[in-house]
């Protein structure tokens, strides 16, 4: 018997803007539906999985995530990754995660003082999260970044547990997969791209796989590994309950 | 009560905009600067009856710390003045 869609919910604020791209990349897999969640409610809809996606939630003002991590959704969304919903955020939606405090770390602009759009290369770290559960480690995945504060940094003693803890989920690589000077867009400390909390079911990331997820078009499909580990993560977790 | 917060990059993280502009101090022969940071100053009036300063005081540090900086980035420091 085939399961029912999992369930995602894209949360909007205002000024997000790809939103709709997020909506879209989900709704390309067979196994999953989306829907929307207005950051002015507090209802998530009984989703499994929560995306915030990329854009300059309102205004990206004072900070960007700031704002947004005082909206009705986001007081929802917090108490959902608390008791261990998936929670992703996507370049801003990173931003408004560690805003949050979901995730360690900040991100502040980018060294080069310029908002970057280009292709990285991107290197799987780790498998064991429910992220990247379809990837090989070592894994590389070329996807779009787009912004001008992506620039992550944390302090020493948080580095060194988030290393022994295995939560530090992609890193900007050059095309032979490794670290390397210009790999890196951002200036991002120990060239990290994406991250998750220690309980792993919240993740962060400046890169865009929402736009790498149909063959054919420019972006490529290496994004939709990261949507599938989503999905089967939620169907492993489903079977186990049932 | 009026109160003026400032608000600069943490000690120790580096700020892009302050390594730029001091890289360019040089060029228009000021040398010997260092340490250029850029912050921001946010400006604001709390109109409580009978609010000390103390109290304002503590409202304001509770403001800078949920919301006005982010401590894992930022630094804050405020005044607070009759008026």
């Amino acid at each position: 018997m085939r399961s029912a869609p999992v369930r995602f919910g894209v949360v909007v604020f205002p000024g997000s803007n790809c939103d709709a791209d997020s909506y879209h990349a989900v709704s390309t897999f067979p196994g999953a539906s989306a829907q929307y969640l207005w950051h002015k409610d507090t209802d998530l809809k009984d989703v499994q999985a929560v995306i915030l996606p990329g854009g300059f939630s309102y205004g990206d003002y004072l900070r960007c995530g700031a704002i947004a991590r005082f909206s009705p959704i986001m007081q929802s969304v917090i108490d959902f990754a608390e008791s261990g919903g998936l929670v992703m955020g996507i370049c801003n939606g990173f931003q408004t995660l560690v805003e949050a405090g979901l995730l360690p770390g900040g991100l502040i602009r980018n060294t080069g003082l310029k908002f970057v759009c280009r292709y990285v290369n991107l290197r799987v770290e780790t498998t064991d999260t429910p992220f990247t559960g379809a990837c090989e480690k070592g894994e590389l995945l070329r996807i779009v970044v787009k912004h001008n504060e992506g620039n992550y940094t944390v302090d020493a003693d948080t580095l060194s547990s988030m290393k022994a803890n295995d939560q530090i989920v992609l890193r900007y690589v050059d095309a032979a997969g490794e670290q390397a000077e210009g790999a890196n867009p951002n200036g991002a400390l120990d060239d990290i791209a994406g991250v998750c909390n220690e309980a792993r079911n919240v993740f962060g990331m400046m890169p865009h796989p929402e736009n790498s997820v149909e063959a054919g078009l420019a972006g490529g499909t290496d994004g939709r590994k990261l949507f599938q580990s989503i999905i089967d993560a939620v169907l492993r977790t489903a079977e186990v309950r049932s | 009560m009026n109160v003026r917060v400032y608000v600069t990059p943490k000690k120790g993280i580096l700020d892009p905009q302050g390594a730029a502009v001091e890289r360019s101090l040089p060029n228009l022969g000021f040398t010997g600067v260092s340490g250029v940071q850029i912050g921001k100053i946010i400006d604001l009036t709390i109109t409580a009856d009978g609010l000390t300063a103390e109290a304002a005081h503590a409202q304001v540090d509770d403001m800078c710390r949920k919301l006005l900086a982010n401590p894992i980035i930022e630094d804050y420091a405020f005044t607070v003045s009759e008026g």
